[in-house]
């Protein structure tokens, strides 16, 4: 008998976690794509440092940004009277910044090989900045930030060291599938820890899968 | 005869800038004086041509000097006035066409129409260019299926639509074969005519300069070395 509930979970915290690091991705990698942008390759190298910093490092950070006596923690549980830290709000944290930096990095470099003269062709017709940016930029960028939303949602779906240091594990709660792995192999559940596992290696490969058929470059280059 | 130009020119630019990459410098110092109708920018590659039409079009900045199109100044450096590209109603043709992959030929026709208007009353003034180029069969394919002379004839149309007040074409006909140049060549200049807007076309292409045989600005490096009818300024550089 498989455990739904911490499989149910994750894919739960990584569909809201891959939804905000859609959203956010998606518009520094605009803000990263503009030419004349002083800060760049430091945004940049923010935006991919979770890709090597120890989950420890950054769990601490977002523990002492986020916790409940820092202001964010604070504002956010006087407003929802709950805490973002060891609750699924936390778990979403963690699996948001796992995501982002490959969403943003595969935005950034779809924007980036969108044509310039496709854009200038639409600022001389009449198109704002704005405009130019979500009928031309986005839409012929759109199968490159699909691929990166996908590795992203794969990411975020089996993180496991943040969720461990900012969310916790508690079953029902934070418990995503990759805890429940952790829980099974250390109380000697080996069976369990094989079904979650290849479940989870089934989904990982099915979306890599899925991302080498959107990145293959079709013949009209669209 | 010049005098009469100068005093009728819609589009004047002067324009000053300097472009070095390793040793390797570029440097552009022009003044240009457009009158309606169709104006030849000619000049072997590397005079300076494209550069010239993408800052009168307000996507490349020059370091000094200022644009006008008759009574709008598009550009001043010294009164830091340097108006957006989609505020300045200057169509331009890249030799890329750079036409949208993304949609049809309608769709990319009825980019530029100005609004406010409907997306039907759009698509019909789209549809009415179309018609105009002689590519309505056009209106509901994508630019991966057009020959070159179709897409050129779209992207004309595109241009249009947008009721600029000039119209840029960088090297419009790079991609056709002879005849068909001598065909959208002599077609453009009865649009041009009727329209009475100023028409720059840029070409390195010799015999397409005097085909024309307008009014023609002989640049090289950078800089003008002569202005007149092409005839002359042709017979003069053998």
């Amino acid at each position: 008998m498989i455990e739904l509930e911490p499989l149910l979970l994750s894919f739960e915290v990584a569909l809201l976690a891959t939804s905000l690091a859609s959203l956010l991705g998606v518009a520094l990698a605009a803000l990263l794509a503009q030419p004349r942008f002083w800060g760049r390759e430091l945004l940049d190298a923010a935006i991919t440092a979770p890709m090597v910093l120890p989950p420890t490092v950054l769990g601490y950070y977002l523990l002492v940004l986020l916790g409940r006596e820092s202001a964010i923690g604070h504002a956010f549980e006087s407003l929802t009277g709950a805490p973002i830290v060891f609750s699924r709000g936390g778990a979403v944290v963690a699996a948001t910044i796992g995501a982002l930096p490959l969403i943003c990095k595969a935005a950034r470099a779809a924007l980036e090989s969108v044509d310039v003269r496709l854009v200038g062709a639409a600022r001389t017709l009449g198109a704002t900045r704005f405009r130019a940016f979500f009928t031309v930029s986005l839409p012929l960028a759109r199968r490159g930030i699909l691929a990166g939303v996908m590795l992203g949602f794969a990411r975020a779906l089996g993180d496991f060291g943040v969720t461990l240091m900012i969310a916790g594990n508690i079953p029902g709660q934070t418990r995503t599938a990759s805890l429940a792995i952790y829980d099974a192999v250390l109380s000697g559940r080996d069976a369990d820890a094989t079904r979650l596992s290849l479940i989870m290696t089934l989904f990982a490969m099915s979306v890599l899968i899925g991302v080498g058929y959107l990145t293959k470059q079709r013949p009209d280059g669209f | 005869m010049a005098s009469e130009r100068l005093s009728e020119a819609g589009l004047r630019a002067r324009l000053s800038l300097q472009r070095g990459q390793n040793g390797v410098g570029f440097k552009l110092e022009v003044t240009l004086q457009f009158g309606p109708g169709l104006n030849v920018l000619f000049g072997p590659s590397g005079s300076g041509k494209t550069t010239i039409l993408s800052a009168i079009a307000g996507l490349l900045r020059p370091d000094a000097g200022h644009i006008t199109l008759y009574e709008q100044t598009l550009f001043d450096a010294a009164a830091q006035i340097d108006l957006a590209p989609h505020l300045r109603r200057v169509a331009l043709v890249f030799q890329s066409l750079a036409l949208f992959p993304h949609l049809d030929a309608l769709g990319n026709v009825a980019y530029g129409v100005p609004g406010p208007a409907s997306k039907a009353e759009r698509h019909s003034r789209a549809h009415a260019w179309l018609t105009r180029m002689r590519v309505a069969h056009l209106a509901r394919a994508y630019p991966s299926s057009f020959s070159g002379g179709e897409a050129q004839r779209v992207a004309l149309a595109r241009a249009l639509a947008s009721e600029p007040r000039a119209l840029l074409l960088d090297e419009p006909f790079s991609a056709l074969d002879q005849a068909l140049v001598s065909d959208l060549g002599a077609e453009l200049l009865d649009h041009v005519n009727s329209l009475g807007l100023p028409v720059v076309l840029v070409t390195h292409d010799r015999n397409l300069a005097r085909e024309l045989g307008t009014e023609l600005t002989l640049l090289r490096e950078g800089r003008v070395e002569r202005v007149g009818p092409a005839s002359e300024v042709l017979a003069a550089r053998v």
